[in-house]
């Protein structure tokens, strides 16, 4: 049985957080394609009845509508994941942490996605600006995450991926079509291969599986 | 001189859809031009007001800045009555119109950049086939292509040997006929117009024609943004940027026969604006 429906567009890195997510907690659900572009129809009566912010993803189950893409990813592992570990909800300081990621993953969103929309679909945003922006952006997320291998850590909180990760990982891997290679981000490339190496991953446009980087490795 | 032989080229510079929701700025060979206008009437002219001509033929609008155009190519399976047509919007890819051109007649890719969609490891093999430039038509023609894909199509329920054949009327547009799912006896069109805005950056219009009552639309627009978007990557990073046509820069395998076929069409024929060679 289908669990939730995801209103989904399979270009957009925040519809993918919540196909990565479900796909690392093993959960089925529908999907119903919305044509976010070139026809905008996340902007038509019917979706705007739904979300009247007109954004995508849209999740509902049940009678519960969710628009907002972090509180999508806290929904599925709070019911999904019956160990607590993708969201350790109950020590106030963790919690405090994970949340503070969901702002990062946020930021991201609205520099290095729209630098990317802009780049691929010739978004109608300034170009220069959101690149600059997710430049900073990107920079910034090194620095955390330097950090954090500093303190001998592989996550952005503690000792297991939690939904911190997955907020953040889809513009940070996407940064390429934007034109933002990771050359220069050492820290970056090690998350993002760990993240990559989730079992259950699984892929979009512009990120793919490790068994293919690794096979191109040795021709 | 490349861009000279360019110039009498036909180019699609906006969609259909999008000209009812207004103008659009469209980059075509280094110009900028303004799109505007009626579908039953479409305006294109450059920033000193110049006019061009603009025709509507396959859900978008076409124009040419040359004096002598040559003739806009036809698509007649494309106009077949009950066919679904489904214009899939516009990709911008920083690399050579003619590499977005030849990356769309490579079928050795499926399997490793299309995985489980068009195509699936251990079946990575393809199939002897027929690449030929056909003297009369003054094409590019590929046939006798088979393959096997998990999901050929949005129509189709499961993995099916596939037949492709593939034609190149004109150096920035490419059609691909494939074996219809719901269809066996017809083949579904598939096409790809690329705006060259430079040598080295192009919009590329995705367009097909199928026979699919029951997919919907954003679906058979979002299986094909999958399909397109996992070659972007690819392409904004092949080195060399322009596509070499010299023989010596070629390596010959069986897969790239049609490769092969359409970089030798068009050094013939000196359409080399995108393009490196030792005479240009
Ligand atoms: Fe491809």
């Amino acid at each position: 049985m289908s669990s939730f429906t995801l209103y989904n567009y399979v270009l957009s890195g925040n519809c993918y957080k919540v196909r990565l997510m479900a796909a690392l907690l093993g959960v089925e659900y529908d999907t119903v394609a919305v044509d976010f572009y070139p026809g905008f129809e996340h902007r038509s009566e019917p979706m705007l009845a739904l979300n009247p912010s007109g954004t995508l993803p849209i999740l509902t189950a049940d009678d519960m509508v969710l628009t907002e893409t972090q509180a999508m990813l806290g929904w599925l592992a709070a019911k999904f994941d019956p160990t607590g570990r993708w969201y350790p909800a109950d020590d106030p300081v963790v919690s405090g942490e994970v949340l503070q990621w969901l702002g990062v993953a946020s930021r991201l969103t609205g520099s290095v996605g729209a630098a990317r929309l802009h780049a691929m679909l010739d978004w109608p945003v300034d170009g220069e600006a959101v690149r600059k922006d997710a430049l900073k952006e990107l920079q910034g997320f090194e620095l955390l995450l330097t950090d954090r291998v500093f303190a001998g850590q592989t996550w952005l909180v503690g000792d297991h991926p939690t939904i911190a990760d997955i907020a953040c990982f889809p513009y940070v891997a996407l940064s390429p079509d934007a034109g933002l290679e990771h050359d220069g981000f050492p820290a970056i490339r090690n998350w993002l291969y760990a993240v990559r190496s989730l079992p259950g991953f699984v892929t979009m446009p512009g990120i793919h599986q490790l068994h293919e980087l690794r096979e191109g490795a040795h021709g | 001189m490349s861009r000279e032989h360019a110039l009498n080229d036909w180019y699609a510079v906006a969609d259909v859809p999008g000209l009812t929701r207004g103008p659009r700025k469209a980059r075509l060979l280094g110009c900028d031009l303004r799109v505007s206008g009626q579908v039953d009437d479409p305006v294109v002219t450059d920033e000193a007001g110049h006019r061009y001509p603009a025709q509507v033929r396959y859900d978008h609008i076409w124009t040419t800045l040359g004096d002598d155009p040559r003739a806009l190519f036809e698509i007649p399976e494309g106009e077949q009555p009950g066919r679904r047509r489904v214009p899939c919007g516009v990709v911008r890819v920083k690399c050579s119109p003619l590499r977005a051109v030849e990356n769309f007649l490579d079928i050795a890719h499926f399997p490793f950049v299309h995985t489980d969609i068009l195509g699936a490891e251990p079946h990575t093999e393809v199939m002897a086939y027929k690449a030929e430039i056909r003297e009369e038509e003054d094409e590019v023609w590929a046939t006798n292509i088979s393959f096997y894909q998990p999901q050929a199509a949005k129509s189709a329920g499961g993995g099916i040997t596939t037949k492709y054949a593939y034609r190149v009327h004109a150096p920035t547009t490419a059609v691909l006929y494939k074996t219809c799912p719901p269809r066996p006896e017809e083949m579904d069109v598939i096409a790809i117009f690329v705006q060259p805005r430079s040598e080295t950056e192009c919009d590329v219009w995705p367009w097909m024609a199928l026979y699919d009552d029951s997919s919907e639309f954003a679906e058979l627009v979002q299986f094909q943004q999958e399909i397109f978007l996992q070659d972007r990557s690819i392409l904004e990073n092949q080195r060399p940027t322009r596509l070499p046509l010299d023989p010596k820069m070629e390596i010959p395998t069986r897969a790239d026969l049609t490769s092969i076929a359409y970089r030798r069409w068009l050094k013939r024929r000196g359409a080399y604006y995108g393009a490196m060679t030792e005479d240009a």
